[in-house]
């Protein structure tokens, strides 16, 4: 039995009955690993040689240490008949943004590369405190800006296990490869604009960002504080279930966490879809760009098979008895990238202040006399490109003379957002659908440097995901299929506030539909030659 | 010379007596902490930690606000004020911009010629501080523990028109504070810091001109000779033809000099946005109806209410509203007592101020209750004891906490009003002293003191003043 093959489901059941141990699913994790994942992400990589290429490279950082003595707590626990928790012994890895007690937690930025957090996340926390195992800490985009992994200080940058010349996706591209590749069961990623579903969807796997709110982001280190959502990545929509019903609930330590009673996600799953309205949008069918010069909008229609995987996963679900209702408007989708734009840049460049070189974290080894000059050095030799340029973007929009033209015109389209969404989730409504079927992504996977370095185009990859962010509603990503290259394809399904419930039982649901689909059998690259068993 | 009117606006730093800090659980207070020893991450801006709001600094802010007569906003923001400096960790500090929580008020300050200046509010707000910073040895060095005190930001209109109607400002304000139990208010420890806006106009404009802004102005003195120095500068420039620019001053208290700190050309860009890590602070219609309600009587509407219920002079009516407990004290002395409350007001502006002096106490902290003092001056009234018997026992009964009457009656201090007893003892000083009988007799009359003060010294204090002087006459005159 390879162990890695486990959902993470299965693993806490083997688990529980005693068929195999913790401290085995630590054994095999590792091995499985060693044998995909390649160097770890560092500062100073080095050349890599072709073999290397062909890597994961998921990790940043191993914890085997930490895992092992997680392992031995629920094994010892085990033995003592003990209730070892919804996860016991199913195996990990954490975005590198979110802190974990004792050990290096980088964001994957150099300015605080050697920052050692007195905290746990309070995700992390509930995870281990459920038994799961931290396997350690995954690649990201630098401070989770993009949508390649390619801008992480940490490289060699993950690569997509699928076909290791393309990029796994970012920000959470450290966690989507490293489930796809079999290394863990689950990770927890970030989702700000589309860093879970954008990674999960490139690397074929299942990622979920709840509902605002619902997952407390104690610990996780502030891209836009207003957007941020921690999340599960995980292969099946039941193991999303199982990470998220761990995790979610009120923490009284995050003012903006939601104090709603948490659903039993696992029990959603039971029911099927029928007569259950599911709405399909024109507005997501193309991605808009604004011109440069004139600001006016062109749009692009989005990869043909992916659009095609969307109305596929809707015949299905037609087949299964629920109700598609076409034609459903959300005129604002389009400007969804233009005021993320604004929106996550002003609080981002606000949320990076804090990294100045005087307290922790990077501080330039040049003798400056001048405090003006350790700031301006500090910053310029700890942040990467991509930081920079959004405390550039970011100070500009919202500074005096330009925050009622910009930030504040911004945070009234993101209410119109949201308004579109009222509208099509009003139980009242003309619409009243319990979930939108979109794609997550306008492409598949692209490769390596393909789009890196265009800071604009690398952003247009988030705008089908970017409106539930803007929103605050839940939005699933799911598995739809695999282009002509072979790479997945990911649909998404949004839900109104916190009916993470619903999307996650028409995305079970759909699982079971398409269970049998040729495609469904085709396996990474990475993992090819590996015996299924 | 042309006449000039100089124009003040007063901003102040409050800081709230909260247990915590205002969005950690570290202690409020690190007065006595070595630097660094009261800090945590939230404080500290470590990333990853949000800000959790303390209640009881929202409270204390909402009842300042009813106290400056403010309307207090039923939903009032947090944002963040961007800037970098060492001593502001997270390079942005928490506080409220547009929808702050008091908006608007006033303060109706008296003044020494009996008038009333109207100074009014323009916002009050809820931050958090920064830390200190300081150079040593060519070093900086930053000191945290001060960061996330709960302050109110409180900003008066240009309404006052001198150094002296600052000073008297920032006198009303501290003695507010303390009254409403919001701030100790004490200066030297920088709980209440001024920063103050001095600009000059000819007498009967309506223009307001460049202002300078003079920082640190950090005790009721510096306020005022600072905005003396200030205005002096401002009119002598203004008057040899030069023209005032608008700039920062530092006030140095011991050299009594303004020190520039740099020119103000163009005002920092703080970049002001709601804070994304805080919910909107919401009271409802109640709990402002339940602050406005519980907030006690003012210090200047009780001075008054003093001058005219207990008839007492305006000077008395301050002293005894300097401050809460002992105006409370006063009021619960004259009910306690059947006589004239002007009589109150003596003992407690004589005898027991110089005690709460001595002692370092606050009215309410004393042994000797309001019942206590009014049953010792009845006692004096009644004759029962005499005045100076009625001062030692005010100590007498804060040293034992004993009731009055039951000093007097365990130490024997009633008066003797035992005639023939006294009589005995008066015709025993007589007989030791003839001399100054032969000389009484002989007309010098005024000895009579002296026999009083040996009979008194004799009785040990106990002998009735006026029956001695009745005796002693009878006695001298018999012959």
């Amino acid at each position: 039995m390879n162990l890695t093959q486990l959902s993470a489901f299965e693993t806490a059941q083997k688990i529980r009955s005693g068929e195999v141990k913790a401290i085995e699913i630590v054994q095999s994790a590792l091995a499985q690993i060693k044998k995909v994942d390649g160097v770890s992400g560092s500062l100073e990589p080095g050349l890599l040689s072709p073999e290397e290429e062909k890597k994961v490279h998921a990790f940043i950082q191993l914890t085997e240490d930490l895992a092992i003595r997680q392992a031995e707590k629920v094994d010892w626990m085990i033995a003592n008949g003990e209730e070892p928790g919804l996860l016991a012994g199913v195996p990990l890895s954490v975005k590198d943004i979110f802190c974990v007690e004792g050990t290096n937690t980088t964001a994957a930025s150099k300015i605080i590369a050697n920052f050692v957090p007195p905290y746990t996340a309070t995700a992390v926390e509930r995870l281990t405190a459920a038994g799961a195992l931290v396997l350690g800490k995954v690649n990201l985009d630098e401070f989770t800006f993009g949508s390649s992994n390619e801008s992480s200080a940490f490289q060699p940058a993950t690569n997509n296990p699928w076909q290791t010349e393309y990029v796994p996706g970012g920000s959470s591209g450290g966690s989507a490869a490293s489930v796809a590749a079999q290394e863990v069961a689950l990770s927890l990623g970030t989702d700000t604009g589309g860093s879970i579903r954008q990674p999960a969807a490139f690397c074929g796997v299942v990622g979920m960002k709840p509902s605002y709110g619902r997952v407390s982001r104690l610990g996780l280190i502030a891209f836009a504080s207003s957007l941020d959502c921690p999340g599960p990545v995980a292969r099946d929509v039941r193991d999303a279930a199982l990470m998220l019903q761990v995790m979610a609930g009120n923490d009284p330590k995050d003012s903006t966490s939601s104090t709603k009673p948490v659903d039993n996600y696992l029990a959603a799953l039971e029911q099927d879809v029928k007569g259950l309205r599911i709405g399909l949008s024109p507005d997501y069918e193309a991605l808009y760009y604004p011109d440069m010069e004139s600001g006016e909008l062109y749009s692009q229609p989005i990869q043909k098979e992916v659009h095609d995987a969307v109305l596929q996963a809707a015949e299905w679900l037609a087949k299964a008895g629920a109700e598609i209702i076409e034609n459903v408007p959300l005129p604002n989708t389009r400007y969804g990238i233009p005021t993320y734009f604004v929106i996550s840049r002003v609080e981002a460049a606000s949320n990076l202040h804090r990294f100045d070189g005087v307290k922790y974290g990077y501080r330039t080894p040049e003798d400056v006399g001048d405090l003006i000059e350790l700031y301006r050095r500090s910053r310029a030799e700890g942040f990467g490109l991509e930081p920079k340029l959004r405390i550039l973007m970011g100070m500009y929009v919202s500074a005096a003379e330009h925050a009622s033209a910009y930030y504040q015109k911004a945070l009234k389209v993101r209410s119109m957002i949201r308004n579109d969404f009222d509208q099509v989730f009003d139980p009242h409504g003309e619409h009243q659908l319990d979930a939108l079927l979109t794609p997550t992504t306008a492409t598949t996977a692209f490769k390596r440097k393909a789009v890196y370095g265009n800071s604009v185009l690398m952003q247009y990859s988030d705008q089908m995901t970017v409106t539930s962010n803007h929103a605050g509603v839940p939005a699933l990503t799911l598995p739809g299929g695999l282009d002509e290259n072979g790479l997945p394809i990911g649909i998404q399904l949004i839900g109104n506030d916190f009916r993470e419930d619903m999307i996650l039982r028409i995305g079970n649901a759909y699982e079971q539909i398409t269970a049998d689909e040729a495609w469904r059998k085709v396996r990474p690259q990475v993992l090819q030659g590996e015996v299924i068993a | 010379m042309k006449d000039y009117e100089v124009i003040i606006g007063l901003e102040t730093h409050i800081q709230l007596n909260t247990e915590t800090k205002i969005f950690c659980s570290c202690k409020a207070d690190s007065w006595e902490a070595d630097p660094n020893t009261n800090i945590c991450p939230v404080c500290s801006g470590l990333p990853g930690v949000l800000p959790v709001l303390n209640a009881e600094a929202v409270r204390k802010g909402a009842i300042l606000a009813a106290a400056m007569h403010a309307h207090i906003n039923p939903k009032s923001y947090f944002d963040r004020k961007n800037y970098f400096y060492p001593d502001l960790p997270k390079g942005y500090q928490i506080s409220q911009f547009d929808e702050p929580i008091g908006k608007g008020g006033y303060m109706d300050l008296p003044m020494e010629n009996g008038e009333t200046r109207h100074v009014r509010i323009h916002n009050l707000h809820l931050e958090e501080d920064a830390g200190k910073t300081k150079t040593e040895h060519g070093m900086r060095l930053l000191d945290y523990n001060r960061c996330g005190v709960p302050l109110v930001e409180m900003v008066t209109e240009p309404d006052l028109r001198s150094g002296d109607e600052a000073a008297q400002y920032l006198i009303r304000l501290r003695q507010l504070l303390r009254w409403i139990g919001v701030s100790e208010a004490d200066m030297e420890r920088g709980h209440l810091r001024c920063d103050a806006n001095v600009s000059i106009r000819e007498r009967g404009s309506t223009i307001l001109n460049t202002k300078t802004e003079i920082k640190n102005v950090n005790s009721i003195e510096s306020v005022r000779q600072a905005i003396g120095e200030e205005a002096k500068r401002q009119i002598e420039l203004v008057e040899s033809g030069g023209k005032v620019e608008s700039f920062t001053l530092d006030w140095d208290a011991d050299s009594g000099k303004l020190k520039k700190m740099r020119s103000k050309e163009t005002e920092a860009d703080y970049r002001y946005f709601r804070e994304p890590d805080l919910l909107p602070v919401v009271l409802t219609p109640e709990e402002i109806a339940q602050i406005q309600a519980g907030l006690p009587e003012l210090p200047l509407a009780r001075r008054e209410r003093f001058e005219k219920d207990y008839q007492l002079s305006g000077y008395d009516a301050e002293i005894l509203t300097s401050e809460r407990s002992l105006s409370d004290y006063y009021e619960n002395a004259v009910k306690a007592y059947a006589g004239e409350a002007k009589a109150v007001a003596n003992w407690m502006m004589n005898d027991l101020s110089r005690m709460l002096n001595d002692l370092g106490k606050n009215a309410d902290e004393l042994n000797l209750k309001p019942d206590d003092l009014a049953e010792i001056i009845t006692m004096v009234d009644q004759g029962k004891i005499n005045a100076a018997t009625g001062k030692n026992l005010l100590k007498k009964v804060e040293e034992s906490g004993k009731s009055p009457a039951k000093i007097v009656e365990e130490e024997n201090l009633g008066l003797i009003d035992d005639s023939d007893a006294l009589r005995t003892q008066i015709e025993a000083i007589l007989a030791s002293a003839p001399d100054e009988v032969a000389n009484f007799r002989a007309g010098k009359e005024s000895l009579l003191g002296w026999f009083v003060g040996q009979v008194m010294r004799s009785s040990g204090g106990k002998a009735d003043p006026k029956r001695t002087r009745e005796i002693l006459l009878d006695l001298l005159r018999k012959e």
